[in-house]
């Protein structure tokens, strides 16, 4: 036991002792939460877009205006001619051109008819979807009032109520992404280049003929990071619930349970690389490809699982992130209990106990 | 010259010797190039839908039939209850949920008016953004058959109508495919440039070889482009692989010059190489580097447009994206492939790109010194 606990030690010295390293360790997760609160939206607003106004007449002005003046648009170029239309997309500052046919007012109020025309760039085809809804909706606005308010007859209306985020914040989704992202790269990849790089250094052979059981020494090297990844953890959660107003609304303890569950998981995954790898790079790539990429973008957080293609769904189901996200999210946002997530902690258990018998099975206490 | 040559054999000689690297030059992007389209895919479709139907008349049934054929949702059941709907929601069997009040059909048509409720699991903002949408835009339809049913319109409208027609200009065929692969074969480049740059000269450290270097006549100059130039070849056959294979699976041929595309290309792999130079010149060990390399390969990624536009950012995140070679990039090549546009067209942010990458690599070139 003395011995265990002194292995541990020195691995906390390694740790703390890089400062680059740790300083990198404690300000990631915090940049990229700010990063994902604030900077990035899925909401699209202020697109640039150009008018031809082939009228100039007082309603296609009003309308105009009223692009402008709403948050979805900004109209920063007037062009003058058709054949104009091409190179303004070409430079790519803009995403829509609205066109107005010559006498627009004219024809709107004598034949009761007029027409707009909305031109998208549909290279982004949700982006261009979105601000032809807008631009359409905006006029359709405009529409109405030149009516008066005269009542439709047979109305439905529609009332859309957003359950669990109501001001459709991206936050809701992304802190739970970047916890499963953090926590896979601090506990996995962390934890498989610590060992390999014993190996890659020789001190390996010093370790192993030490009086220390294998089974041993492997836990002594997976505590350090089980403890940085649990640190990440509660760092995230002050962050997110302080800064960005991310609410916890399910158990707190639990939640850093299952978070810990996770963190198990992915320290497995790390033995399992360090046990087929000999150098760090190596070690470093395959944590890239196989544990930090299908986090991203099979863990669900980015792109809807629902939307891919059949096979990926199914191979979705080995990311043990998907697994994670879908507790923090139902923990953490929609705070539901153990009793609605137990199925998802049994998976996670389950690949946990899986990948460690398979690398300590796996792990060489002899040299080549 | 002929010093820079020599460097110059022993940098491909290593490359060539270590398959590990010539496998992620080659084959990765390859994969990946072919996977990844597929999985990031911000087409929302499939949204599971749970009717509460509280009125089972003839207008409710047909409004359940038109939204369910609508190919957009997916009717996963009919709830007796509200209750019982969140349930589904709860255990995520449900997205949305729709429900019909009683009296539905009776109070429209005798007051003119009726409600209906949608409510939408939001934690994915995209998807309840979108599948509400929908969900609103089928109900107008809806209400629009009806209003036919009980109003004869006159031919000739009595009030104003605006009629607005839409063109979708090249992408008509709204092909979300054409719109990403582009710009993830610029996010792979990133990955691979940065993260070899970021390990190589960290690695000649932590092995200790770098002393032979710096007790040679090499300058520093010679020494950094020796380490840049094979990763530059490099970067741009991974960019040769990727065109050929979005030619060859996603039939995506650039509308404007391939010749435009390498230029540009040339000029992203000397800034992005030049940044991880940059990092690897700071760091002390592989370690280190990677973490830095992975941090900033996240900013340059998350900042680069590709999952959320640019445009709805915050001023202060505009202005990160101005220093970002990835942003730069991903924008040009969808410009070059989608538009076709020329070098007039992209001249700002060529020149952009080529101004970091001199600020990056004389930045390392400064950083790196010869001295322990």
């Amino acid at each position: 036991m003395k011995q265990f606990i002194i292995f541990v030690k020195k691995e906390f010295y390694h740790i703390f002792r890089d400062r680059k390293s740790l300083l990198i360790i404690f300000l990631m997760p915090i940049v990229q939460i700010i990063l994902f609160g604030f900077a990035l939206t899925n909401e699209i607003k202020n697109s640039n877009i150009a008018v031809l106004d082939n009228a100039g007449d007082e309603s296609s002005r009003a309308i105009i205006r009223r692009l402008d003046a709403s948050r979805y648009f900004n109209v920063v170029q007037i062009i003058h001619a058709q054949p104009e239309i091409e190179p303004a997309f070409k430079t790519g500052n803009i995403r829509m051109v609205v066109v107005f046919q010559p006498g627009f007012r004219h024809s709107l109020l004598h034949t009761n008819h007029a027409q707009i025309q909305l031109i998208a760039d549909a290279s982004d085809p949700n982006t261009a979807t979105a601000i032809t809804n807008y631009a359409s909706s905006i006029i359709g606005d405009y529409q109405q009032e030149l009516y008066g308010l005269t009542a439709i007859p047979f109305m439905i209306q529609p009332e859309i109520r957003m359950l669990y985020n109501p001001q459709l914040k991206g936050t809701y989704n992304f802190v739970p992404g970047v916890m499963a992202m953090i926590l896979i790269l601090i506990a996995a990849m962390m934890t498989s280049v610590a060992i390999v790089r014993e190996k890659e250094l020789n001190t390996m052979e010093v370790l192993l003929v030490s009086p220390l059981k294998p089974l041993l020494f492997i836990i002594s090297k997976a505590i350090p990071y089980i403890f940085l990844s649990l640190v990440n953890v509660v760092t995230i959660l002050i962050v997110s619930y302080t800064i960005l107003d991310v609410p916890i609304n399910g158990n707190l303890f639990l939640l850093i349970a299952e978070s810990l569950l996770f963190i198990i998981t992915a320290v497995a995954l790390g033995l399992m690389i360090s046990t087929f790898t000999k150098t760090q790079q190596e070690a470093q790539m395959i944590s890239l490809m196989v544990l930090l990429l299908p986090t991203l973008l099979l863990g669900g957080f980015m792109f809807p699982i629902e939307s891919m293609p059949l096979p990926l769904q199914i191979v979705s189901n080995i990311v043990p992130s998907k697994w994670y996200f879908l507790i923090v999210k139902d923990v953490m946002i929609k705070g539901l209990g153990f009793s609605q997530v137990w199925k998802e902690s049994l998976v996670l258990l389950g690949m946990s106990v899986f990948l460690l018998a398979i690398s300590f099975k796996k792990f060489k206490i002899r040299l080549s | 010259m002929k010093k820079l040559l020599v460097l110059l054999e022993k940098e491909f000689r290593q490359v060539f010797r270590n398959p590990a690297i010539l496998r992620m030059v080659l084959i990765m992007p390859v994969i990946q190039l072919i996977v990844f389209p597929f999985a990031a895919n911000y087409e929302v479709k499939n949204v599971l839908l749970s009717v509460v139907d509280h009125d089972h008349s003839s207008y409710s049934q047909k409004f359940i039939n038109k939204i369910s054929g609508s190919g957009y949702f997916k009717l996963t059941d009919l709830s007796p209850s509200y209750n019982k709907a969140m349930e589904s929601i709860e255990s995520g069997e449900a997205d949305l949920i729709i429900e019909i009040p009683a009296g539905f059909e009776k109070t429209l048509v005798k007051e003119n008016k009726s409600n209906m409720l949608i409510a939408v699991n939001a934690v994915n903002g995209t998807k309840a953004n979108l599948g509400g949408a929908y969900a609103a835009n089928i109900i107008r339809d809806f209400n629009k058959e009806i209003q036919m049913e009980w109003i004869q319109f006159p031919k000739l409208n009595s009030q104003p109508t605006i009629e607005v027609t839409s063109s979708n200009w090249y992408n008509p065929t709204m092909n979300y495919k054409l719109f990403m692969v582009p710009a993830i074969l610029v996010t792979l480049l990133t990955m691979i440039g940065s993260l070899m740059a970021a390990l190589n000269i960290v690695h000649e450290k932590e092995v200790g070889t770098i002393e032979q270097i710096n007790v040679s006549p090499i300058t520093k100059w010679q020494f950094i482009l020796g380490k840049l130039i094979p990763f530059w070849i490099m970067g741009l056959v991974t960019l040769t692989l990727g065109l050929i294979v979005s030619w060859v699976f996603y039939s995506i041929i650039p509308v404007g010059s391939i010749a435009l595309i390498y230029l540009f290309g040339m000029a992203f792999l000397f800034t992005l190489l030049g940044v991880g130079l940059l990092v690897s010149t700071y760091a002390e060990t592989q370690t280190q580097a990677t973490f830095v390399s992975f941090f900033v390969m996240m900013l340059f990624m998350l900042l680069g447009g590709l999952y959320t536009p640019i445009e709805s950012m915050p001023e202060w995140a505009k202005w990160i994206t101005k220093i970002n070679p990835v942003a730069y990039f991903i924008e040009v090549m969808r410009m070059i492939v989608l538009k076709g546009s020329g070098f007039s067209d992209i001249r700002a942010d060529f020149f952009s790109v080529l101004g970091l990458g001199i600020v990056f690599n004389s930045w390392a070139v400064i950083n790196y010194r010869k001295r322990s």
